[in-house]
């Protein structure tokens, strides 16, 4: 058991590329820790970084008090599942678990009394003999579980292990994943890039991009306060509406909030669920008012793509993104308006999010 | 086979495939079933006549101690041939498999052997291992090692193993290479962290998910030894001293020459016909589970 | 990986540099062999770098024979070579590949016996039939020909293989669009299907040179005619002689000689020959 720290480690490649510029974070012993962000942001090289699958170029690596930057994997008493979960093709689920345990030079005795109970935790006791050729998905990735977890090691490591999961089956192992972190109180750090995984599963959630950290905290704090519009449109689906906001609308929407009035406020950030749709204003709020463009009925809720300017038809900048000027609204039931309508959509005060014109800055007052 | 999209018509497939059926016809299938013919027969000492005389070729052959020194020498060849061109070709292919700068230049030297006729490379051994002339005969020679594989038997076996082994690490090396590439990274990475230090590793996780490699490149070095080595031994020893160096192949290639004993000399290459089978048939039977992981 | 290996990367190094030195002496000793006096060599005092005679003993072994051990110059050998290489390497693609086509592509009686046939030949290389392969070769008085060096060894059955392996991956629409563009078999054969191969011709070329460079028995035994010698063969014939008379210079500048083709080939087309060969063996 112990906790995973991380001061300023840094990775730059032969050729000069810097996939990790400088990331510290500290994880708990026994909290369950989610590198979060798009493909390519560095998360999957941070992991194999604190398992000793990739070299340190600056920083260090802390595990249980002991800095193991020049440790092999071997040596780090970590245990990790691999997205195509890597099981030993030639050997039975029985001898895959057993393995690492006879590296050790364990009594074969207890490595049974090990891989027996792992097999029955996950529910793999009839597969001990067969071998992973002969396995589907499911069952292979809890074999992956499995020999991480006979090893009982410090620190539990997951890249994207979920991935090659067909829908059903990832939410029923996320579930059963947490479950098992929780009663093995193993410390763990696991790599995804689906954002709701992460809400789901992390004690502590890192949102990373570009190799660098975007935010670092609470899943449910950054929700309610992501700190850059990055972290805004990754985290909750859908994402948040972000605005630009000009210099007029920032002087009379936010008079008496001294440092949105100051202009440093550039971008307005409301995510869909937090509108209503209703004709009188609330005070100190929002009103926009839109032209309804779409309607989505999803059964228990309704999408309301509306734009601001009736005139404004531009095609957005980026796929998945709305085009500017187009606001989403999310509204219980299937009532909703009708097409071309011009309605009022309200936000109070207290769901606004602004952030500086770069994006990179909360401002709160 | 899977159904096709066919195009019809029944003239044009079989003009394509003429010119390749009359050559395998003319110049396979009939001397093979002319070999078959004569191991049944035996000729008279001036070739006037010729009897059926069901097995007796066949017999003759195994109660002849030469036949049986072929045998051994081609089983002791094979044996030496495939233990060092395999070890050699696989330590090779494990150190070219790290990340190295220059593994390019590293290749193409190391393909070269194979481009090199087996007569050629005998006759770059020869002259380093002429007893006298070669560099390194003489070298023996200055520290007490009486080398000759004119008159020694072993030694006449040890220059055609060397040339063979020399000949074959090219195969050997791109194989295993390819093998060892086809092992997927993270199995390794999951070795490593599973506590296995690089030469466990090695035994554990490595080696046996190359065992396919290694099976079909058995089969094919003693294919080698086989049939390719005719022009070593030619070259390099004559099948001599005293049949020390004459394999199954080189023996009916021997006697035919001699003429005297058609029908033996058609036994022998019939029985060599059956070999080929059995290991042709090995080699698709067990070694097809190559390609897929 | 952090990876803690005594002497870093230096061992996988030295082992391959050990490897390249074995692979390359014999080939270097008889490069610098060539190019010394014969004399020096009976001798065993060579160095073990190149010496002066080099263009004149080149010169007396590909162009003007020397006389003593060779009544025929090497050039001519190279050439008897090279055609029965080249002849060996287009025969048996040409047939192999449109055998594989009609094989693939068509539907006829006996289709699946004649492939089968084919395949069977894979088990009768030329050592095992040797005498009747020269007896029929004779009666058919091909003995001492191009014809008879090249046609005996071009029914090969991996070519047809290959070509067979690959044909069968080809998308079934292709075809089915080229036949509602109009086009019969010859022309999709021709248009389509010709250029699609043409790496695998080219893997299969390289692979097949060699083989048909570096035969020896077979013409060993078919020619005995000194100009249709082939240069493997050639070498054979000097050495032949007691080694106190052999030509040691000429003979390593024709091993020298008779290399070059195929290791220039393997070298230069490194890419297509491992594909060919990796190809041809699965």
């Amino acid at each position: 058991m112990a906790g995973v720290t991380l001061r300023d480690v840094r990775k730059t490649y032969a050729g000069g590329f810097e996939a990790i510029k400088g990331i510290s974070l500290e994880v708990g012993d026994g909290q369950f820790c989610v590198l979060v962000g798009p493909s390519g942001c560095g998360k999957s090289t941070l992991l194999r970084m604190v398992a000793g699958l990739e070299t340190i170029t600056g920083g260090e690596i802390d595990i249980g008090g002991r800095i193991v930057n020049q440790v092999e994997p071997a040596e780090r008493d970590i245990a990790m599942v691999f997205q195509n979960y890597a099981l030993y093709p030639h050997m039975s689920v029985y001898n895959n678990m057993a393995y690492g345990l006879r590296n050790r030079g364990m009594r074969e005795a207890e490595i049974d009394t090990r891989v027996q109970e792992a097999a029955r935790i996950l529910e793999i006791v009839p597969m001990l003999g067969r071998k992973p050729g002969q396995l589907s998905g499911g069952q292979r990735q809890r074999v992956a579980m499995g020999r991480a977890i006979v090893r009982q090691p410090k620190v539990f490591l997951f890249d994207e292990p979920l991935s090659n999961l067909d829908a059903k089956l990832r939410i029923a192992m996320r579930v059963e994943i947490r479950k098992l972190q929780r009663r093995l109180k193993t410390t763990s750090i696991y790599v995804t890039h689906d954002q709701l995984e992460a809400m789901t599963l992390a004690d502590i959630l890192v949102v990373m991009n570009g190799g660098e950290v975007e935010q670092i905290g609470n899943p449910l704090a950054i929700y309610q306060k992501p700190a850059t519009t990055f972290v805004a449109s990754f985290i909750g689906a859908p994402p948040m509406n972000l605005m630009p906001l000009r210099q007029d609308e920032i002087k009379v929407q936010f008079a008496g909030d001294s440092r949105a009035a100051a202009g440093e406020a550039g971008i307005l950030g409301i995510r869909p669920e937090d509108f209503v749709i209703a004709n009188e204003p609330v005070a100190g709020g929002i009103a926009l008012g839109l032209t309804v463009e779409a309607i989505e009925r999803v059964g228990a809720e309704t999408f309301v793509y509306g734009t601001r300017e009736p005139e404004a038809q531009e095609v957005a900048a980026d796929p998945g993104e709305l085009p500017p000027g187009e606001v989403l609204v999310r509204i219980p039931g299937a009532v909703a308006p009708a097409i071309g309508e011009r309605i009022q959509a309200i936000a109070p005060r207290q769901k606004l999010h602004l952030f500086s014109a770069d994006g990179r800055r909360r401002i709160d007052r | 086979m899977e159904p096709r999209a066919i195009f019809s018509g029944r003239l044009l497939p079989c003009l394509l495939i003429l010119p390749q059926l009359a050559i395998s016809l003319i110049f396979f299938y009939w001397p093979a079933l002319q070999a078959v013919r004569q191991s049944f027969l035996v000729q008279d000492a001036f070739g006037l006549s010729t009897q059926f005389v069901w097995f007796e070729n066949y017999l003759d052959l195994l109660q002849t101690p030469g036949y049986y020194q072929a045998i051994g020498v081609t089983a002791v060849f094979s044996a030496l041939v495939v233990a060092f061109s395999l070890s050699l070709g696989l330590l090779l292919a494990v150190m070219a498999n790290h990340n190295l700068r220059g593994i390019q230049i590293y290749r193409t030297f190391l393909i070269v052997p194979y481009a090199v006729a087996p007569a050629v490379a005998s006759v770059l051994f020869i002259f380093m291992f002429q007893p006298g002339l070669g560099m390194i005969a003489r070298a023996m020679q200055r520290n007490g090692i009486d080398w000759n594989p004119v008159l020694n038997g072993t030694h006449a076996m040890i220059l055609v193993v060397i040339i063979a082994v020399w000949n074959q690490i090219s195969y050997n090396f791109l194989f295993f290479l390819a093998g060892l590439q086809a092992i997927p990274k993270s199995v390794i990475e999951a070795a490593a962290i599973d506590g296995a230090r690089p030469m466990r590793r090695f035994w554990t996780i490595v080696f046996p998910l190359l065992s396919p490699t290694t099976f079909f490149l058995i089969v094919i070095n003693i294919t080698y030894v086989f049939f390719n080595t005719l022009g070593i031994i030619d070259t390099a020893t004559g099948g001599g001293p005293d049949g020390a160096t004459q394999t199954l192949v080189y023996k009916v290639f021997q006697d035919g020459k001699a003429g005297t004993d058609l029908g033996g000399s058609a036994a022998q290459s019939v029985i060599l016909m059956i070999i080929v089978v059995a290991l042709t048939a090995f080699q698709f039977r067990y070694v097809e589970k190559k390609v897929h992981y | 990986m952090v990876e803690h290996r005594r002497f870093g990367n230096l061992l996988p190094h030295l082992v391959l540099l050990a490897g390249v030195v074995i692979v390359a002496f014999p080939v270097y000793l008889a490069i610098i062999a060539s190019t010394h006096d014969n004399a020096v060599i009976a001798n065993g005092q060579m160095s073990l770098l190149p010496g002066s005679h080099g263009f004149e003993t080149y010169w007396n072994t590909i162009v003007a024979g020397t006389g003593k051990t060779t009544r025929q110059p090497v050039g001519v050998m190279m050439l008897n070579s090279l055609i029965m290489a080249l002849g060996i390497a287009a025969g048996k693609i040409a047939i192999s590949i449109i055998s594989a086509y009609a094989i693939v592509f068509f539907s006829f009686p006996f289709r699946m016996t004649t492939f089968w046939a084919i395949f069977i030949t894979l088990m009768l290389p030329v050592e095992v039939r040797i005498y009747p392969t020269y007896k029929i070769t004779s009666d058919l008085h091909m003995l001492d020909s191009y014809a008879g060096l090249i046609l005996p060894l071009i029914a090969s059955a991996t070519a047809t293989l290959l070509f067979r392996q690959f044909f069968m991956t080809v998308p079934k629409e292709l075809v089915e669009a080229s036949k509602i563009d109009g086009a019969g078999p010859i022309r999709f054969f021709w248009d389509t299907l010709l250029p699609l191969s043409v790496t695998n011709i080219a893997a299969l070329f390289v692979i097949l040179f060699i083989y048909g460079w570096n035969q020896y028995l077979w013409p060993l035994l078919i020619t005995t005619r000194d100009d249709m010698q082939t240069i493997v063969i050639g070498i054979k014939k000097i050495i032949d002689v007691h080694d106190a008379l052999t030509e040691w210079q000429v003979a390593m500048a024709t091993a020298v000689l008779a290399m070059l083709p195929p290791v220039a080939v393997v070298v230069l087309m490194q890419r297509l020959f491992v594909k060919g060969l990796i190809e041809t063996e699965k």
